[in-house]
């Protein structure tokens, strides 16, 4: 034996080398070796600091449920990767992973002094110290406990990897490739079904890995479900989670223990639709709770032996055991049997079977039974343990460097718990096991509950003659949580597992408590005197072990975030400099600077020309809806507030839509183009809103009414030309419609072509100059806006934005649903009460404009708010008071919702919400700012043209 | 992720394919105006919100647009059933 590494045995190839480095040293190791059985055949017992005490920490376990051996891998800029256990990271050629929690180093931590103060850190410590005085919460509590606490550091850099994402569908999906998982897919070998068998290990055999008895019949079995047609193997693979229906999340690792990852995704996320599910998860090894439980060398009893067998690693040269139950001597055996000497093994039970007495006695193994650990002696590393009789009298100093705790077998009921199958409690295990499914699922093998691992006493703590209080035996070794924190926890007088668990923080840990719940349950229940059915039980939630944001997010990042809508005219922007904002989800033109004009300069330029020659505006994201059909009038008569039946063909009218419960919801100009066809617009963002609530209410409401709704936002390009030469400029361009102002008046609708194009051309305008919006087929849209603004250039067109449009939009008072109202605005507050057809007998949202809140004096009403300095322009949501000399808080009247620079009138322009604002016209209010408050007075809410004399030209 | 049967597909169909849309069987009254203010309050704001079977509405806004009316369990999540808009209570 070099070091731990035994000279025989194990999975590893011992033919490959492999060098890797942990806290900047180089070790080697083997293919097949995790980062955990690679450093111990290494001798290194130390891992981590604990999180609360910074206690030295080594190796619990073996496998996913290690709570101790956190690292953090690095693989380069961006491939940083914290809080991995160590048993589960599988080394490669020049791995480099470091330890955690510790400062300046892993063997002198500063930290390490909460552990001397422990007395002083009991549980809900941070709760009830750090709460007062509240002042010294952000600037000294909050940073200092950032500092000590936590697990591992955050990758700071952005992640370069990219991941893959997957669905399947498959009419049985195992989850957990031991034995009885791989019995399971053995079963259905052959049939017509879709067998799907994932394990998060590097190969399939689960706990028989571990057992090279049973290694011939895992050769054959795996060779045999990878010739079966009809099964799918995924190992290195997660299911973290179980969802309704029995979809699973799983995450496939894909390039994590390659020593040249490559160009592929580095995890996959699978989401699998399963017909039937079965459960192999297995169970896990419970620790025991007394003084010195966490010293490095103080492991599961079973993780050993997985070392032992499966890595050819000893986990220490004279190795002790304390068991509750059988199947620790088992592997108290195996390392006999290896050649390690068993230094003793100690069992809390006063009898036990009388072959395991005789096996033992006949490797020499010295037995103490109805004996416990008291005490563990050593800091970094087990140097011997202290055991006494029956929990009294004197202790006994055996000395060894390592100690196995065999506490009994928690079956993994994680993912069954995701299912939300009932669970049944198990006196002689000592644990929860399934139930009764809720969905169409089955548990085999050790999480079922059954298994032949043998006999054992279920313990809350072992014996001990030494004072509780001044004791620290884990139960959590994640979090630091001692059997004293429960015990404080049940003497404060919480009572439920639930409330315990979190003012301990038990079993909050990134492990989920798998080797901490049952133990903590134990104790509780112990000290409230109680059966643990009545303490209750925690509910497991996804994910069952960690898992990375990168697999979650897969694809779902940058450019593929969200769909980014573009218009027809998209392209043209980006090449004339437009600079983009988001609406919705549309990316916009918000102004197209000159050079390197500031967006101001640029706004104001863009108002001017509208203002005295004439704009152009892709309008193409308006929401556009197609009604149509024998009832369509009748439909929007109810739908919208103002009358629609006596519009006449080749007329818009500008429509109001409240929900039911009167406030505003959506806007826009809508024409009739025929006496059973609408062209309805709706706003950017309320497109797919606005379409859902008219389908609504036509399918269940009105399901009588002959209409249908088509989405049309998207097949119609928008161009508006606004500004008084607007007229000149189009007129070249379109054929079979008469311009003049006495056939085509503003608000009406005519269809002909321009360019060539067919066209719905609409005389509107929300600049409040004569103005087009030219709707034609999106595919034309780019070739019609150029030619437009070629023809445009003897009059001086200018392409303007979203800034310049509100800018225009606002100087006229025409407000922006979602801007200037909120969800609590209804017309009259909104100065829309002319929109609102006082003799229609109803329409959606009209009783609730009779409700009395509604018709109550002092609403908030929308008004225009001019400030003293025509050049100060307000913050758009600031708050309105009345008196800026009042004391703080302040009663607030109002906010702003709209605020510009306005270039046609030399001055700033603001619309807000006032409380009773109408009946304050004249009225000065103030606008409180850090340091000072800004003096405006309520005014109308149109600046500019307010006999609207620009429209009729 | 449920699947929700749509009772116009004839088909079950991931959640992700349909929206929600409030308790079921709140009719809208032919004539508003004849409701007194409390009851155009109940109409509009008060539901029964049961801790078991609830009569609810979807749409299946991603596949046929249609909404339809279920019966789901609010403790277990468990659809009951699935009916067409227009049908009575179940
Ligand atoms: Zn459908």
């Amino acid at each position: 034996m070099t070091g731990f590494r035994l000279q025989l045995g194990g999975r590893v190839d011992r033919s490959r080398t492999v060098t890797f480095s942990f806290d900047g040293v180089r070790y080697q190791g083997f293919a097949g070796d995790t980062l955990a059985s690679a450093l111990l055949a290494n001798g290194v017992s130390l891992f981590g600091r604990s999180f609360k005490y910074h206690r030295p920490r080594g190796l619990l376990a073996a496998g996913s449920e290690e709570p101790n051996a956190l690292v953090s891998v690095t693989r380069g800029p961006g491939r940083f990767t914290p809080n991995l256990r160590a048993t589960g990271v599988e080394i490669y050629e020049g791995l480099e992973a470091v330890s955690q929690n510790r400062w300046p180093s892993l063997k002198t931590d500063l930290g390490a002094v909460n552990d001397r103060l422990g007395m002083f850190l009991p549980a809900g410590f941070y709760n009830k110290t750090f709460m007062w005085p509240r002042s010294f919460w952000d600037k000294l509590y909050e940073p200092a406990i950032r500092k000590m606490a936590g697990l591992g550091d955050a990758p700071t850099e952005e992640d370069p990897d990219h991941y893959a994402a997957t669905y399947a569908h498959c009419d049985l999906l195992i989850v957990g490739a031991g034995p009885a998982g791989i019995e399971a897919a053995l079963e259905a070998c052959g049939t017509d079904k879709r067998v799907v068998l994932i394990d998060e290990q590097d190969e399939l055999g689960g706990g028989a890995l571990s057992d090279p008895a049973q290694w011939a019949w895992l050769a054959d079995s795996v060779a045999r479900l990878e010739q079966a047609g009809n099964v799918t193997l995924l190992t290195r693979t997660t299911a973290f989670g179980y969802y309704h229906d029995n979809f699973i999340g799983a995450v496939e690792r894909l390039t994590d223990h390659m020593t040249q990852p490559g160009e592929g995704a580095r995890e996959k996320l699978w989401r699998i639709r399963a017909g039937e599910v079965v459960l192999a998860q297995g169970a896990i090894e419970r620790p025991l709770v007394f003084a010195g439980n966490d010293v490095p060398g103080v492991m599961l009893a079973s993780a050993a032996r997985t070392y032992l067998h499966r890595h050819g690693v000893a986990v220490g040269k004279s190795v002790a055991l304390m068991a509750a139950h059988d199947s620790g001597w088992h592997d108290a055996f195996a390392h006999a049997r290896a050649g390690v000497k068993v230094a003793a093994i100690i069992d809390v039970r006063s009898e036990v079977d009388g072959a395991l007495r005789v096996e033992a006695a006949a490797l020499g193994i010295t037995v103490h039974l109805g004996s416990s650990v008291i005490g563990v002696n050593g800091r970094h590393r087990v140097n011997g343990i202290e055991v006494c009789v029956g929990g009294r009298g004197a202790a006994t100093r055996i000395a060894c460097d390592t100690l196995l705790m065999a506490g009994g077998w928690t079956p993994s009921v994680h993912l069954w718990s995701h299912s939300k199958g009932s669970l049944a409690w198990r006196d002689d295990i000592g644990a929860y096991v399934p139930d009764k499914p809720n969905e169409n699922v089955r548990c085999v093998g050790a999480c079922s509950g059954k298994w032949d691992f043998g006999k054992g006493q279920v313990i809350d703590m072992l014996p001990t003659p030494r004072s509780p209080a001044r004791i620290k035996a884990f139960v959590d070794f994640q979090n630091d949580v001692t059997a004293k924190d429960i015990k404080l926890a049940v003497r404060e007088g919480f009572r439920s597992i639930e409330h315990i668990k979190r003012y301990t923080t038990n079993g909050m840990a990134t492990d989920q408590g798998k080797t901490s719940n049952l133990n903590g349950l134990q104790i509780a229940s112990q000290a409230l005197g109680r059966p643990v059915v009545d303490v209750g039980l925690t509910t497991f939630r996804p994910p069952y072990t960690p898992q990375t944001f990168g697999a979650l997010a897969g694809h779902a990042k940058d450019a593929l975030f969200q769909p980014l809508r573009k218009s027809p005219i998209d392209g043209w922007a980006e090449a004339n400099g437009a600079v983009f904002e988001l609406v919705a989800q549309w990316r916009r033109a918000r102004y197209f600077p000159r050079g390197r004009e500031s967006m101001l300069a640029a706004v104001n330029r863009e108002c001017r020309a509208v203002r005295s020659a004439v704009g152009m505006f892709d309008a193409s994201t308006l929401g556009k809806i197609e009604v149509v059909g024998p009832d369509a009038a009748e439909f929007l008569n109810r739908m919208y507030t103002n009358p629609w039946k006596g519009l006449e063909p080749g007329r818009c009218r500008y429509g109001l839509l409240l929900k039911e419960d009167g406030f505003i919801t959506d806007d826009g100009v809508s024409a009739r183009l025929a006496p059973d066809r609408f062209h309805l617009t709706t706003t950017t963002g309320g497109a797919a809103r606005v379409l859902n609530m008219m389908e609504d209410y036509l399918q269940t409401e009105w399901p009588d009414l002959n209409v249908w709704l088509t989405s049309t936002t998207e097949q119609w390009a928008v161009i508006a030309v606004q500004g008084p030469l607007a007229r000149g400029v189009i007129a070249p361009l379109v054929e079979g419609i008469d311009l003049s102002p006495d056939a085509f008046p503003h608000m009406a609708v005519r269809e002909g072509t321009i360019c060539g194009v067919p066209t719905r051309l609409f005389r509107v305008s929300f600049t409040g100059e004569l103005g087009f919006e030219i709707n034609v087929p999106a595919a034309y849209g780019r070739a019609v806006w150029e030619a437009i603004h070629a023809a445009g250039k003897p009059f001086g067109i200018v392409p303007y934005g979203t800034e310049a449009m509100h800018v225009l939009r606002a100087e006229k008072g025409f407000i922006i649903v979602g801007q200037d109202t909120d969800g609590t605005v209804t017309p009259d507050d909104a100065g829309l009460g002319w929109a609102v057809g006082k003799k229609k007998p109803d329409f959606v949202g009209k009783r609730s404009l009779a409700r009395p809140d509604i018709v109550a004096a002092g609403r908030k009403q929308l008004v225009g708010l001019l400030t003293d300095d025509p050049a100060e322009v307000l913050e758009e949501g600031a708050q309105i008071v009345a008196d800026p000399n009042q004391a703080v808080p302040m009663t607030m009247i109002g906010h702003v919702t709209s605020s510009y620079w306005s270039e046609a009138l030399g001055r700033s322009i603001a619309l807000a919400v006032v409380a009773g604002g109408r009946g304050r016209m004249g009225e000065a209010l103030f606008v409180p700012m850090p340091g000072r408050a800004i003096r405006a007075t309520v005014s109308g809410m149109v600046f500019h043209d307010a006999e609207g004399a620009r429209l009729n030209v | 992720m449920m699947l929700i049967h749509c009772p116009y597909c004839g088909e079950r169909r991931p959640e992700i394919e349909f929206a929600y849309a409030g308790e079921a069987h709140v009719a809208r009254p032919v004539d508003p105006s004849a409701y007194t203010d409390e009851e155009w309050e109940r109409f509009l704001f008060i539901r029964a919100n049961p801790r078991g079977r609830h009569n609810e509405r979807w749409r299946h806004i991603h596949g046929c647009g249609r909404f339809f009316n279920a019966v789901r369990d609010t403790v277990t999540d468990k659809f009951e059933t699935t009916y067409k808009a227009g049908e009575p209570r179940k």
